[in-house]
C-alpha cells in the first residue's frame, strides 16, 4: 500500500488494516490456535518451541515471549487475537490495556472509574502530552 | 406475515459475561451495570419475540485470519458457545431459526447485499453477552436466534451507510415472510472503547450521547459519518457502532425511544443501550 492514511495522525493507536493483516498473519494464526485448550497446554509447557512450529518472525517471537503487547501490535498483531495469548495466561482485557498503556493496573483501573482516558488532545499526534 | 417489532441495541464486553458466570453482578462494581438491564429484562419477558435478529461481531472465534467475511449470517439449526481461551461460557446453545434465515438471505442478496452464509460457526461474547443482559441466567434463551456477523476486526469494517441499508433490506425480507413471527433485531458492540496501545481506555461520553441521539433522531445522516470519526473520537474499537446502524435502518424513520441505559466503566468499554419501537 502506498500513501498516508487517514489514520496515520491518530495517537497511540494501530489500525489493523490490510497491510497489518499481511504483516501480522502468521503472528495472528499462531493466536487463534490458543483457542484449544490441548495447543494451550503445549505452549505453556514450551513457549519457545511451540512459537518455532509457526512461520512468524524472530522479532515477533521475542515480543510474544516477552509479553509485549506494543510491539506484537506494531508487527501485525490483532487485539483480538492477541487476548488468546493474555487468555492463556489467565489475565484479563483490562490487564492487558493497563500494561499497553505502560500504568499499573490499580491506576489504569481507577481512571476507568473516574470516566476513563479523555478524548482531548488525544485526537491528533502531537496535541496530546501523556500519551 | 412476520414483523420487526422493536430494535434492541447493547454493548458487549467480556467482562460482563465473566461477573454473570462468576457470581459477581451484585458486587458494587458490577450492581450499577446489572440494574441498568432490570427494566429491559421486565420489558423483553412481556414482549416475548419468537425470534431475535442479532447483529454482532466476531473478536477472532469463528473467523481466523484465513477467512475474513464482512457479512455473515447463520443459517444453522443450533450454534456452540466458543471457548476463547478462558474456557466456553457456561450459557444455553444457541437455538436458530434456519428457515427464516434462508428467506432472510435469499431475500437479502436479491437486494444486492453479498452475505455469506454459515451452516456452522460457533458464536463468542460478542453473541452471547447482550443474550445474557437481556435474558438474565435461563437454562435455555427464551427464543430462535439468527446470529449476524459483522467484520470490525480487519479495517475497514462496512461503511455505516452500508449497515443502514442493509438494515433496510432485512426489514423488506422479514415482512415478507409467510408466517406470524415477532422479530426483533439487535444491533451490539460499541460504545466508545479502545483496547490497544497506549491510548487504551479511551471514553468519550459526549460522543456516545450525541451518537445514541442521532441514531433516534437523524439516523439517516448519521450512517454518512465516515470510520475515520469513530476511530478518533470513539476509540478504535468504538467504530463496532457502525452495527447498531443495521438495527436502525430495520426500523421506521420515526422510533420511539422505549429505554436508554448509559454507564462507564465496564473494564474498558462505555456500556450503552437503548430499546426502540415504531411508532405506528
Amino acid at each position: 500500500m502506498t500513501g498516508d492514511k487517514p489514520y496515520d495522525n491518530i495517537p497511540g493507536t494501530v489500525i489493523f488494516d490490510a497491510e497489518m493483516s499481511r504483516r501480522g498473519y502468521h503472528l495472528n494464526q499462531f493466536c487463534m490456535s490458543l483457542l484449544k485448550e490441548q495447543n494451550r497446554e503445549r505452549f505453556r509447557l514450551n513457549e519457545r518451541a511451540y512459537l518455532d512450529e509457526w512461520a512468524m518472525s524472530e522479532e515477533q517471537k521475542q515480543a510474544v515471549l516477552a509479553r509485549d503487547y506494543n510491539k506484537m501490535i506494531a508487527l501485525g498483531g490483532n487485539i483480538y487475537f492477541l487476548a488468546k495469548i493474555f487468555a492463556t495466561d489467565g489475565k484479563s482485557f483490562q490487564y492487558a490495556a493497563a500494561l499497553m498503556t505502560g500504568m499499573a493496573q490499580e491506576d489504569y483501573a481507577n481512571m476507568m472509574l473516574k470516566g476513563g482516558r479523555s478524548v482531548e488532545n488525544n485526537r491528533y499526534k502531537g496535541e496530546q502530552s501523556d500519551g | 406475515m412476520a414483523k420487526i417489532t422493536a430494535g434492541v441495541a447493547t454493548s458487549h464486553v467480556p467482562a460482563i459475561g465473566a461477573a454473570l458466570d462468576l457470581g459477581k453482578s451484585a458486587d458494587p462494581y458490577w450492581k450499577p451495570l446489572f440494574d441498568g438491564y432490570e427494566f429491559s429484562k421486565r420489558w423483553i419477558a412481556a414482549e416475548k419475540p419468537d425470534v431475535v435478529f442479532l447483529v454482532y461481531n466476531d473478536h477472532a472465534t469463528a473467523f481466523s485470519l484465513d477467512c475474513i467475511p464482512t457479512f455473515a449470517i447463520g443459517c444453522a439449526e443450533s450454534f456452540q458457545p466458543a471457548d476463547e481461551g478462558w474456557g466456553p461460557r457456561p450459557v444455553p446453545v444457541v437455538e436458530g431459526a434456519p428457515q427464516l434465515a434462508a428467506h432472510i438471505t435469499q431475500s437479502v442478496i436479491e437486494s444486492d447485499f453479498d452475505l455469506t452464509i454459515m451452516n456452522r460457526m460457533e458464536v463468542d461474547h460478542g453473541l452471547t453477552v447482550p443474550l445474557s443482559l437481556m435474558f438474565g441466567q435461563p437454562k435455555a434463551w427464551p427464543c430462535k436466534i439468527i446470529p449476524f456477523a459483522v467484520n470490525v476486526v480487519q479495517y475497514p469494517p462496512p461503511s455505516g451507510r452500508r449497515c443502514y441499508n442493509l438494515g433496510k433490506a432485512i426489514r423488506k425480507a422479514v415482512d415478507s415472510y409467510d408466517k406470524d413471527l415477532k422479530v426483533q433485531i439487535w444491533g451490539t458492540g460499541g460504545m466508545s472503547h479502545q483496547l490497544q496501545g497506549p491510548r487504551a481506555g479511551l471514553i468519550n461520553r459526549e460522543f456516545d450521547t450525541m451518537f445514541l441521539d442521532r441514531l433516534i433522531n437523524d439516523a439517516d445522516a448519521l450512517s454518512m459519518m465516515p470510520h475515520i470519526d469513530y476511530v478518533r473520537e470513539a476509540g478504535s474499537e468504538g467504530v463496532e457502532l457502525v452495527m447498531w446502524l443495521i438495527m436502525r435502518g430495520a426500523l421506521d424513520a420515526e422510533v420511539e425511544e422505549v429505554y436508554r441505559f448509559y454507564h462507564v466503566p465496564a473494564s474498558n468499554t462505555a456500556v450503552g443501550h437503548v430499546i426502540l419501537k415504531n411508532k405506528s
